[in-house]
Order: C-alpha cells, then sequence, then structure tokens
C-alpha cells in the first residue's frame, strides 16, 4: 500500500487545484514547444533533407541561399578535395503558384537540385515537380499542372514528398533547368548562368565523424577562393530568423516549466504544513522521514504525468481544430522532453518540502 | 521482566535564560504485564514522561530502558526503528487516517515496519474482530463512531506486538459509559498479550481498570 497513491485514488479532489494549474502549464508549454517545431520543421525542412553533410556557399553571402552563388568551376574544384566524394547544386526560388480549381494562389519554393535529398526520388522531367505534401492542403494533387511565377510557367506535379519546406512555404523539387526558369521569370536581376547554383550540398567519406567533416570543410575554404562551408546543421541555423525563433521560444518555455516547479512546489509547501499533525503520527508509529516523503513525491509525479496526458489531449484536439491555421506540429522528442521537463519539475518542486518533513517532531503527535 | 525502567530520568527545556523543569528526576519501574494509570492535571508533566518512555523525546538527564534496550542514547533513526518494534500508541485525538478504512489504518504501522503483507493483513483483521469491528473494517473512519475510531486506535497500537503500550487520555472524547467499555477493552487485550500499559488519564474513575495510579504533579512523581 503506498500512501500517496492511497490518497490520490480515495481524494482526488485535493489535488484539482494542483492538477489544473499544471494542466494550463503543460498546455501552454506543448503548444510553444509545437509551434517551435512547426515554425522549424516547415521552415529547414529542404535542407535538412540534403544528402550532403557539409554545404557551401559564397564567402560573401553569409550563408544566405539567396545571396550565395557558386560557380561551375567552384563545383568542380570542391569534388576534387580530399574526402569529398559528391557535390550537387541547390538552388531556391520563392514564387507563387496557381492552383486548379482554388481562388488563392499558394507560396511555394521552386528547389532545383542535382543530389537528390533524403525521401526525394531522383530529378523529374524538366516541367515535372514532387511536392510537398503540405501543398495538400491547398488544393495540390498528383497529376496537376500548376501555373508557376509570374509568368505562369507549367510545372506538372508527379508526386509528393514529406517535411521539405523551405520558409514555410511548400516545395516543388524540380529539375535544375526548371528551376533557373522560374527563378528568371521571377527575378530577371538574378538569373544565373548555365551551371551555377546558389549552394551546393557536399557528401563526404566521414559522415558520422565531425572532426574529419571540420577538417574537410577547412579543406574546401583553403582551396577554393570565395567559398564558405559549413555542416548542414550549421547551414539550417543559419536561415532567417531559425536561431533566435529556437532561443526566444526555448526561453519561453524554460520560464513556463520554471512556473510550473513553483506552482507544484507552492502546493505541497501548503500540503505538507496541513499535514503536520499526520505526519507527526506517522513518525511517531515508526515511520521514517524518507518513508514519508517517499508519498509525498509519488503523489507530485503521479499528479505530473496525469495533468500531462490531460494537456495531450487538449493539445491535439486544440491542432485537429486548429488545422493549418497555426504551424504547430507535435513530435515525439517534444512530447518526450515536456513529459519528462514537467516530472522533474515537479519532483523537485515537491523536494522543497523535504526540510519542512524531516523537521517534523513525532512528539507533537502526543498532546 | 520490566517492561519499562526509568532510572533519574528529568526532562528540562531552556526558554530563553531560563531552565523550565518539564519533569523532575523521576525512577520508575512498570513490570511486562503491568496496566499502570498515570494521573495529574494539565501541565503536570505526564505527556512528558509517555513521550520518552516511548522515544519521542531524549531526557535530559538519567536513562531509559524499555524491555533490554536502552534508549537513552538512541539516535532519532534508532529511535524510529524503536518505535516501529517495540511500542504502540494511542494518542489522545486518536489520529487514525482519514482517507484509509480501518484495517488499512492497522497495515500503515506494518506498511513502516515493511512486514510481511500477507501476514500483516491476516493480523489486522483478527484484531479488529477482537475488537468488535469485524464488519467494520472496510469503513473509513468518518464512517465511525467515536468508540469505534478508538477500537481501531487500540488495534493500531497492538499491531507490532508491542512490549509497551502508551496510552494518553483514550477516554477524554468519550462519555462515561463508553469510556468504561473502552478502558475494559484496553484491559483484556493488554492482558491477554501480557503487554505493559502506561495510560495517562485525568479522570480517577478510569483509574480503577488499573492495576496501580500513580499520581504527577508539577513534574513530581507521588507513589
Amino acid at each position: 500500500m503506498n500512501l500517496g497513491l492511497k490518497e490520490l485514488r480515495r481524494r482526488p479532489g485535493r489535488f484539482g487545484a494542483a492538477a489544473a494549474a499544471l494542466v494550463l502549464i503543460s498546455v501552454l508549454t506543448l503548444f510553444l514547444g509545437g509551434l517551435l517545431d512547426g515554425l522549424y520543421l516547415g521552415s529547414t525542412g529542404a535542407l535538412r533533407a540534403q544528402p550532403g553533410d557539409l554545404m557551401t556557399f559564397s564567402g560573401n553571402s553569409k550563408l544566405s541561399v539567396i545571396r550565395s552563388r557558386i560557380t561551375g568551376e567552384q563545383r568542380a574544384e570542391i569534388a576534387k578535395i580530399d574526402g569529398v566524394t559528391a557535390v550537387g547544386g541547390v538552388g531556391f526560388a520563392l514564387v507563387s503558384a496557381a492552383v486548379p480549381n482554388q481562388s488563392e494562389p499558394a507560396s511555394v519554393t521552386v528547389i532545383g537540385y542535382e543530389l537528390a535529398p533524403a525521401g526525394v526520388p531522383d530529378r523529374p522531367m524538366v516541367g515535372e515537380a514532387y511536392a510537398d505534401q503540405s501543398l495538400e492542403t491547398k488544393g495540390v494533387r498528383i497529376g496537376q499542372v500548376l501555373a508557376v511565377g509570374p509568368k505562369q510557367l507549367p510545372i506538372k506535379v508527379v508526386g509528393f514528398v514529406s517535411d521539405t519546406n523551405f520558409l514555410q512555404q511548400g516545395a516543388l523539387w524540380t529539375a535544375p533547368t526548371t528551376w533557373r526558369e522560374v527563378l528568371a521569370s521571377a527575378r530577371p536581376d538574378q538569373t544565373l548562368p548555365s551551371g551555377t547554383f546558389q549552394a551546393v550540398t557536399v557528401q563526404t567519406a566521414r559522415a558520422t565523424d565531425p572532426a574529419g567533416q571540420a577538417s574537410i570543410a577547412a579543406s574546401i575554404d583553403r582551396s577554393v577562393a570565395g567559398v564558405r562551408t559549413v555542416t548542414r546543421d550549421d547551414a539550417v541555423l543559419a536561415l532567417p530568423g531559425i536561431k533566435e525563433q529556437n532561443s526566444t521560444f526555448t526561453a519561453v518555455i524554460g520560464v513556463t516549466l520554471l512556473v510550473a516547479g513553483i506552482v507544484v512546489a507552492l502546493f505541497f509547501a501548503l500540503l505538507t504544513l496541513e499535514r503536520t499533525g499526520m505526519y507527526g503520527v506517522f513518525k511517531a508509529i515508526g515511520a521514517s522521514s524518507g518513508q514519508v516523503f517517499a508519498g509525498v513525491i509519488t503523489q507530485a509525479l503521479v499528479v505530473a504525468v496525469v495533468s500531462f496526458l490531460v494537456s495531450v489531449l487538449l493539445v491535439v484536439l486544440a491542432a485537429a481544430g486548429i488545422g493549418d491555421a497555426l504551424p504547430l506540429t507535435l513530435v515525439p522528442r517534444r512530447l518526450a522532453t515536456t513529459a519528462l521537463a514537467l516530472t522533474v519539475t515537479a519532483a523537485l518542486g515537491a523536494a522543497i518540502s523535504l526540510r519542512r518533513v524531516v523537521r517534523i517532531d513525532p512528539a507533537a503527535a502526543i498532546g | 521482566m520490566t517492561a519499562l525502567q526509568l532510572t533519574d530520568v528529568r526532562k528540562t527545556y531552556q526558554s530563553g535564560d531560563d531552565e523550565i523543569v518539564a519533569l523532575e528526576s523521576t525512577t520508575l519501574t512498570v513490570p511486562s504485564d503491568e496496566i499502570l494509570a498515570l494521573v495529574g492535571p494539565s501541565g503536570s508533566g505526564k505527556t512528558t514522561l509517555l513521550s520518552i518512555a516511548g522515544g519521542l523525546l531524549g531526557p535530559t538527564e538519567g536513562r531509559v530502558m524499555v524491555g533490554d534496550e536502552d534508549i537513552t542514547g538512541h539516535s532519532p533513526r534508532e529511535l524510529t526503528s524503536f518505535r516501529r518494534r517495540r511500542v504502540g500508541f494511542v494518542f489522545q485525538a486518536v489520529n487514525l487516517v482519514p482517507f484509509l478504512n480501518a484495517r488499512e489504518n492497522l497495515l500503515v504501522v506494518a506498511e513502516f515496519a515493511k512486514l510481511d503483507k500477507k501476514g500483516a493483513k491476516e493480523r489486522a483483521e483478527q484484531l479488529l474482530g477482537e475488537l468488535g469491528l469485524g464488519d467494520r473494517m472496510d469503513n473509513l473512519p468518518g464512517q465511525l463512531s467515536g468508540g469505534e475510531r478508538q477500537r481501531v486506535a487500540i488495534g493500531r497500537a497492538l499491531m507490532n506486538q508491542p512490549e509497551l503500550v502508551l496510552i494518553d487520555e483514550p477516554t477524554s472524547a468519550l462519555d462515561t459509559k463508553l469510556g468504561e467499555q473502552v478502558m475494559q477493552l484496553i484491559v483484556r487485550e493488554v492482558k491477554a498479550r501480557g503487554t505493559a500499559a502506561v495510560i495517562v488519564t485525568h479522570d480517577l474513575r478510569m483509574t480503577q481498570f488499573a492495576d496501580r495510579t500513580i499520581s504527577i504533579t508539577d513534574g513530581r512523581i507521588e507513589h
């Protein structure tokens, strides 16, 4: 018989206030985390899916794919570097596309690629594209011909891929020729010569060796003039707003969890104060401080876990209701870390009561 | 065999620069099958004496033996272990756990002592049966009368088969008839087990149930 669990089962109402507060805090934490993940995934998919461990940009571009230019000659030099196994150009054009039977155009990123990213088939024919699954909500279907960019260039959708968006815009993965046409139609001032891409993805022989990758990146930058090479992860972080978004949301989530800890600490401090007499009796009849405190911690953990489960249900329902109005994505890792953070915070909050429990005098049980 | 032996036990407290004497130098022997009534007015030191005998308080001076165990110099952890094994308490305010039924209020003692669960359950049910609560085992304290709650408390005090039971004002919240019934029950259960008991009471009518009565006034025992 665990006294803490018994009380929870017999008198759940006593813990209603703390549970309600934790549910709200957990909902907020999951919502913030879901928005952060949704924004992150929706902005970075195209780069995260790149097949190379490294990405090379022009040296003066500040790692911006829009500002960067890598020529065919630079690509050829990169391919010769020791440790480089493949080099593929990649280019991006942010435009809008008219979707058949839809009154609103869809914001898309036309991406021309040489090396197939993860989950994306090899290059389609010119004039064709693999569309990111997210474009289905905009009415895009396989077989449709989208009118892309200011000149309404026809691009036929031949398949769907997932988690490949770029800066919250649905990706259309195309042959480089198609991408160049779209880019030239949208930004005539940015027409690129044949063979030039905005960036290149670099596959190396040291896929699982960060030190090796760093060494190859340094070799590329030393040997090829006017370039800067970073890991794929660093390229992702360099996308506009990603770092700031991560740090802001993470800070807010951290503060929210701190509030959760304070709520639990206050609740169990009050509960312990209220129970001084009962805990005194327990100690008088032979309970150790550890046994008494185990009951307190058990209750804190159960309340935290149950509150978390209820909050997950609420957030899932909210996400279903919100649809694609907000970029809310619940990923398993976020759920797991939130559950862990909430239970650890609850345990630490309840631990504040340990000192009070230890100091309860069993002699107070008599007279 | 002696259940309780206090030798020159004294208890004082500091209050600022003053020393308050709660218990004057006390020597007391309680044989293993004796029921001792301890009477005195409020503030006389009887609760202090009970607390020292039960290992809830340490004496300032003197020696405390319960059975063959000298608890005088025990650490708090050792005193907790001692209480778990050798002493039973019946508190004035009864102090049953409100969210545990009668059976579970007894099993709590076994839980803290980490005793065998099956054996503990059988013992608890046997005790409650002997105390006339066989059909009330699943009732919560709020569903029991004052007398029934007191009987559960007596059962809890006997659950760990103690050598010494310390009972603080068992009849203070009961009417005379009920009080007598509870005292008869205490005597019956304690004598049946060869356990010694020290009963603190301010009600002189209850002393008839004890083998011996001693008075305490201003921290001093009058034999």
